[in-house]
């Protein structure tokens, strides 16, 4: 009987642990597990693809009143990564990102709608290149759930379209490259 | 005119090696400055650097040929109007003449091969990367071989300016003998 006593006590300590409904997490960003991408077509013909390595940023998600869901992510605009030396110099430039002068770019929630299953609208202000715009971002609940090493995840994956333009970036790359698609993949862990 | 140097006229060699990179040297600080700036659709975006690159991986050759041509042969001497502080001046500015040269060739090469790309000279020849996968150094690079070549061409600028005045106010045939005269 002494055996079973400490998993009793555990199994009684997990009984109040479970009905934690909001939550603190922190964007696993150390792990790679988040990371923001984009998508630019390259004359019209093809897809350019690149993106953000280094971010970090958390959020609050509430099961039961999810629209009270924050999030604030920082990104490193110099961490932008396209697989080749010379474009990823020139994006960091004062051509597109200008990175020495806007070395970060900054997303604050500022609503969380709910829509069917797994699908949400979040809203908020991005600051890129100086500029703040509101955007909107259309939200996919990847999913959440214990993780192997005692801790609590959850991950979401969202995309939006960014004009260069609103954000000051003049730079003429044709017109089928006026747009860029941005995705960003988020993995939260549950502050203890 | 010889082929070789000899103890009071350059050869052949010298002379060329010298002109040729004096040309090369002001034709890509003017190349890389201008092809930065074109746009997008410009008719040379895609030429211009490769062109800059292919000519920068050549002029690197020709220098470790130099350099090494220029220890295992005899060169001519100073003249013997030159003071003792015009010599040691000119010696710390050709020495510097060449660290330069080889450093912005060198920063540049770097540029391209931080992603562990290939410098492919002409479509034809590539040259390995050798350093790559270092964070930033592609930025590193970029902001040294733009200084270095600045520094390089400054230097230039005084090292002819130097044979002007060698030329035209103290008359003496410096500048004539680097024409093999």
């Amino acid at each position: 009987m002494k055996k079973y006593r400490m998993l009793i006590v555990i199994l009684a300590l997990t009984a109040f642990a479970v009905p934690i409904q909001s939550a603190d997490y922190d964007i696993d960003a150390g792990g790679a597990h988040s990371n923001v991408q984009f998508k630019i077509k390259h004359l019209g013909y093809a897809w350019l693809t690149g993106r953000f390595n280094t971010l970090k940023g958390d959020f609050s998600y509430d099961e039961k009143n999810p629209k009270t869901s924050k999030v604030e992510v920082n990104i490193d605009t110099s961490s932008i990564d396209t697989n080749h030396s010379e474009l990823n110099k020139h994006l960091r430039s004062e051509d597109f990102l200008n990175v020495s002068k806007y070395p970060d770019a900054k997303f604050i929630s500022t609503s969380f709608r709910k829509k069917e299953k797994n699908k949400a609208v979040l809203n908020g202000k991005l600051t890129l290149h100086g500029i703040t715009k509101n955007i909107s971002i259309a939200l996919d609940q990847v999913g959440h759930g214990p993780d192997p090493w005692g801790g609590y995840r959850r991950g979401f994956t969202g995309s939006t379209l960014l004009t260069l333009k609103d954000f000051g970036i003049s730079t003429d790359l044709g017109p089928a490259s006026r747009q860029v698609e941005m995705v960003l993949n988020i993995e939260g862990i549950r502050r203890k | 005119m010889r082929l070789l140097n000899t103890e009071n006229h350059w050869g052949l060699i010298a002379v060329s090696i010298h002109w040729l990179s004096a040309i090369v040297v002001f034709g890509l600080f003017t190349l890389g400055l201008w092809m930065v700036e074109l746009d997008y659709y410009h008719p040379w975006y895609r030429e211009a650097p490769n062109l800059h690159k292919s000519i920068g991986i050549l002029l690197f050759g020709l220098t470790m040929v130099r350099l090494v041509w220029r220890r295992s042969h005899c060169r001519p001497v100073a003249l013997a109007s030159s003071k003792s502080i015009e010599r040691k001046i000119a010696t710390v500015v050709h020495y510097s003449l060449y660290v330069f040269l080889v450093t912005t060739m060198f920063s540049g090469y770097l540029i391209s091969t931080a992603d562990g790309r290939a410098v492919v000279v002409f479509n034809g020849l590539p040259i390995p990367a050798v350093y790559y996968g270092i964070a930033k150094l592609e930025d590193i690079a970029g902001i040294a071989h733009l200084w270095l070549a600045i520094s390089l061409i400054s230097l230039a600028v005084l090292h002819a300016m130097a044979a002007i005045k060698h030329h035209f106010f103290d008359h003496d045939p410096t500048l004539k003998r680097m024409f093999g005269l």
